[in-house]
């Protein structure tokens, strides 16, 4: 029997198709105000999709709606039955559907953010689901978090560390995170920001955005596949 | 089928019974062409295209088969009701009683069937079975009540089978199982009602793009539901405690058929088609 | 893929067990299909009290087996016949059997099935039928597309591309698993089997988070219902059969009284055992009409009433 594939996507090819950016980390860290700001930041210059894993589904979509830095039609919300992590990791079918839906509505786009929900150190997107992946930490969590690793802090292309305005109230050391985020992670890029000063985000959006052309000269469209489709 | 006294199973023998309603169209009015009781089923015309179903004799009882046939004309009207509800009963004879209806509603027909209640009296074996063949235009109501024993009574058995079909196109195939230890008091089926009750409408005003099926959503209340189906109709359902509470929660759910099929036509012409319900889209 | 068609009735050994292993990857819950966000009805069933604890949620679970669990049951049998049937033979016998149980072009064939995707068409309009649940048949077919697009890369095959392209946007659930099924090489027995177990386990596991149950008492619920659940799997397979009974139940005869134009030629094939592949095709899908309808009022409101519930956790 031979399969056609013509209409199946396999989420590992990248050919002519946006990057996905998965940002995952835990609860209260600052993950959708990262992805409020990429938006404000990065909206006006490429063509955005967000889907939003979370528990109370509709509340992050409905944060970014209001936030009005997206077109709302352009967020798109996954339930994921009270397991965050199985829905970016164990079983993604929901999200690789709501990604390749909006590739479908509004496409071509060039970046496909992925935001999951709050979880814990060792929730990580599977590749099948996301290209590259953000980690978001804040210091409000300590500053030992960075050394007790994880696969989300280890692995992540770029780990930001958040709220760093509130370093100074909670005792946390942001050379010792720094250093030790430094030592686990490779030499993969660590940021420190404040979202709550800086709502561009700038320096994860020039991050964001060296990833994007990158990923768009590496991959870059076949004519044969602009017209997206979704895998029935 | 008149609610008879208290009595139990009848001793009478079990009946085998067909009766038949047809209409033709006559001078643009609706002429009842045949009329046919077979006692126990025993017809009335009431009205203008409106005939009662005036039983004689009690039951339906175990072992009675009996079938009523309807075939509305093209372009007739045909309305038909019941002078009160029926108790089903066992009987003297084995076997389940059977209750079987064979309705055809022609082109630019339209038939309304709402009967009295069924009630299951204790003991019973029923089966009811409904197939209702409808043309591409006609109109129908069809409602049918259950009532789940008489007052402070564990109902028999029934089954029903319930099969509408719009020009050979599947439009709502139903079967309730009522006595079934499986699903008797489970919140999944009854929950604590012990009356059901739906309300098919279907017709040409309720038609829709069969690939837009995310499009219309249900409107529900207390124990109620109009459920727009895939096909061109909406299915009201009701749970409830008893047959007022049941009729006036089916009352209130097929009085939103009308809003639907207005609103649909309209929604149609503006609305984005949206194929991915898994996703919540936009507020 | 195999092409004889087990109907679940032999009550020893099957002849070939060969689909075993895959029934079990089907009906695994780490299958990656989407299936671990719905609740099938249990989240608001929570939400409203109707489920506290073990007890309710055993005749939830019953009650939603005997109902919808058997429906999907006969459906997935009935798609993983069809797809078995028409795996070698793409513009086979299944043509459009009419709503009243009419065979298609009865004798010749001809004219009929020359697309193969019709026959998947009609039979998701069966599962459309047998779904009154605006919302219900959302989930159905969210969960379908998601099934498939797995079953796709895992077990490729043509006739689950003819499904994709038959209903694009999704094809109900059970006639994706029921496809998948066979694609992956289980009989209909396997595929009702899976489609039956999938109906109780997904609604149990998400009271077991909603409620903090203990997961073993839970799954102590699971395997009291496993008689249950080769009943349903037996039961949907022989509605493949039953449905061309002429004398069968009451809406088998006088009411359907256009599926038994050649009911007793073709059933009569079918229980001499091997008949000809395409003679027991057409008996079976021309059988479709009959497949179990088994309606849950309750399931239905729980559905409608979880889509209007905007802090839901589950899809459905």
């Amino acid at each position: 029997m031979g399969a056609q594939h013509d209409d199946l996507h396999d989420a590992a090819d990248p050919h002519g198709r946006a990057l996905r950016l998965g940002i995952g980390g835990p609860v209260g860290s600052g993950k959708t105000a990262l992805v409020a700001a990429l938006c404000r930041s990065l909206g006006p210059s490429m063509r955005l999709g967000v889907v939003t894993n979370d528990i109370y589904t509709t509340e992050d979509a409905e944060f970014l709606r209001r936030a009005g830095v997206l077109d709302p039609e352009r967020i798109l919300a996954v339930q994921t039955g009270c397991c965050p992590h199985t829905a970016i990791r164990d079983d993604i079918a929901a999200n690789l559907d709501a990604v390749e839906t909006l590739e479908e509505r509004f496409g071509p786009l060039d970046l496909v953010i992925v935001e999951s929900g709050g979880d814990n150190l060792t929730a990580t997107f599977s590749r099948g689901l996301a290209d590259r992946q953000i980690f978001v930490l804040d210091v409000s969590g300590g500053d030992k978090v960075p050394r007790k690793g994880g696969p989300g802090v280890t692995m992540a292309d770029l780990l930001v560390v958040n709220k760093t305005d509130l370093a100074p109230l909670v005792g946390a050391d942001l050379t010792v995170m720094s250093r030790d985020a430094a030592a686990v992670r490779d030499g993969r890029p660590v940021l420190f920001t404040s979202l709550r000063e800086d709502r561009s985000a700038h320096s994860v959006a020039e991050w964001v955005t060296s990833l994007v052309n990158t990923w768009k000269h590496a991959n870059a469209h076949d004519h044969e596949r602009t017209t997206p489709t979704t895998a029935a | 089928m008149t609610t008879p006294p208290s009595s139990p199973a009848a001793s009478r023998a079990s009946v085998t019974a067909r009766a038949v309603i047809t209409t033709e169209a006559a001078g643009g009015r609706t002429r009842l062409e045949t009329l046919r009781s077979d006692p126990p089923l025993t017809l009335r015309q009431t009205g203008p295209g409106l005939v009662h179903l005036v039983s004689t004799g009690a039951g339906p009882l175990g072992g009675d088969r009996l079938e009523l046939v309807i075939d509305v004309g093209p372009g007739t009207d045909l309305e038909v009701r019941s002078v009160a509800s029926t108790l089903v009963l066992p009987g003297s004879s084995p076997g389940d009683s059977v209750m079987m209806v064979d309705a055809r509603v022609g082109a630019g027909a339209s038939l309304r069937f709402s009967p009295e209640p069924t009630v299951l009296a204790a003991g019973c074996s029923h089966r009811m079975a409904v197939r209702l063949s409808l043309a591409e235009d006609a109109t129908v109501l069809w409602r049918e009540e259950i009532v789940f024993g008489r007052h402070g009574e564990r109902p028999g058995r029934c089954r029903t089978r319930f099969d509408a079909t719009v020009a050979g196109w599947p439009l709502l195939r139903q079967e309730l199982l009522i006595g079934d230890p499986a699903v008797d008091a489970s919140p999944a089926v009854y929950g604590d009602a012990r009356c059901v009750g739906s309300t098919l409408i279907a017709g040409p005003a309720w038609d829709a793009e069969r690939d837009q099926k995310g499009e219309r959503r249900a409107t529900i209340g207390d124990g109620w539901a109009t459920l727009p189906l895939a096909g061109p109709g909406v299915l009201a359902s009701a749970l409830a405690q008893d047959t007022v509470e049941l009729r006036a929660r089916l009352e209130r759910a097929e009085s939103m058929a009308d809003v639907y099929a207005t609103s649909w036509q309209e929604k149609t012409e503006l609305a984005v088609p949206q194929r991915t319900p898994a996703v919540d889209a936009g507020p | 893929m195999r092409q004889d068609i087990g109907d679940g009735r032999g009550d020893g050994m099957r002849d070939k067990p060969t689909g075993d292993a895959a029934l079990l990857l089907l009906a695994d819950s780490r299958l990656p299909a989407g299936g671990h966000a719905h609740s099938g009805g249990a989240e608001e069933a929570v939400r409203l009290g109707t489920i506290t604890g073990p007890e309710d949620l055993a005749r939830f679970l019953r009650g939603r087996l005997a109902t919808a669990g058997l429906v999907t049951a006969a459906l997935a049998a009935a798609a993983c016949e069809l797809a078995t049937a028409t795996a070698d033979h793409p513009a086979g016998p299944y043509g459009q059997a009419d709503g009243d149980g009419n065979p298609p072009d009865a004798g010749t064939g001809a004219g009929t099935g020359a697309d193969p995707a019709h026959p998947w068409r009609r039979l998701d309009a069966e599962a459309d039928a047998r779904t009154a649940s605006p919302a219900q048949r959302e989930a159905s077919r969210v969960q379908g597309r998601l099934l498939l697009r797995t079953a796709r890369r895992i077990w490729p095959s043509t006739v689950l591309d003819t499904l994709a392209r038959a209903v694009p946007e999704g094809a109900h659930h059970p006639i994706a698993l029921g496809a998948a099924a066979a694609s992956a090489g289980c009989d209909p027995y396997q595929a009702a089997m899976a489609a039956a177990y999938i109906s109780v386990t997904g609604p149990a596991t998400a009271a077991v988070r909603l409620l903090g149950l203990d997961p073993v008492t839970v799954h102590r619920l699971l395997a009291d219902l496993a008689p249950a659940l080769n009943d349903a799997a037996h039961a949907a397979c022989a509605s493949l059969i039953d449905d061309v009974v002429p004398n069968g139940p009451a809406q088998n005869g006088a009411i359907q009284n256009g599926a038994t134009h050649d009911g007793i030629a073709q059933n009569s094939a079918i229980q001499n055992g091997a008949p000809a592949n395409g003679a027991a095709a057409k008996a079976r899908g021309s059988g479709w009409p009959a497949l179990p309808g088994h309606t849950a009022p309750a399931l239905d409101l729980l559905a409608e009433g979880h889509l209007n519930n905007p802090m839901k956790l589950f899809v459905s």
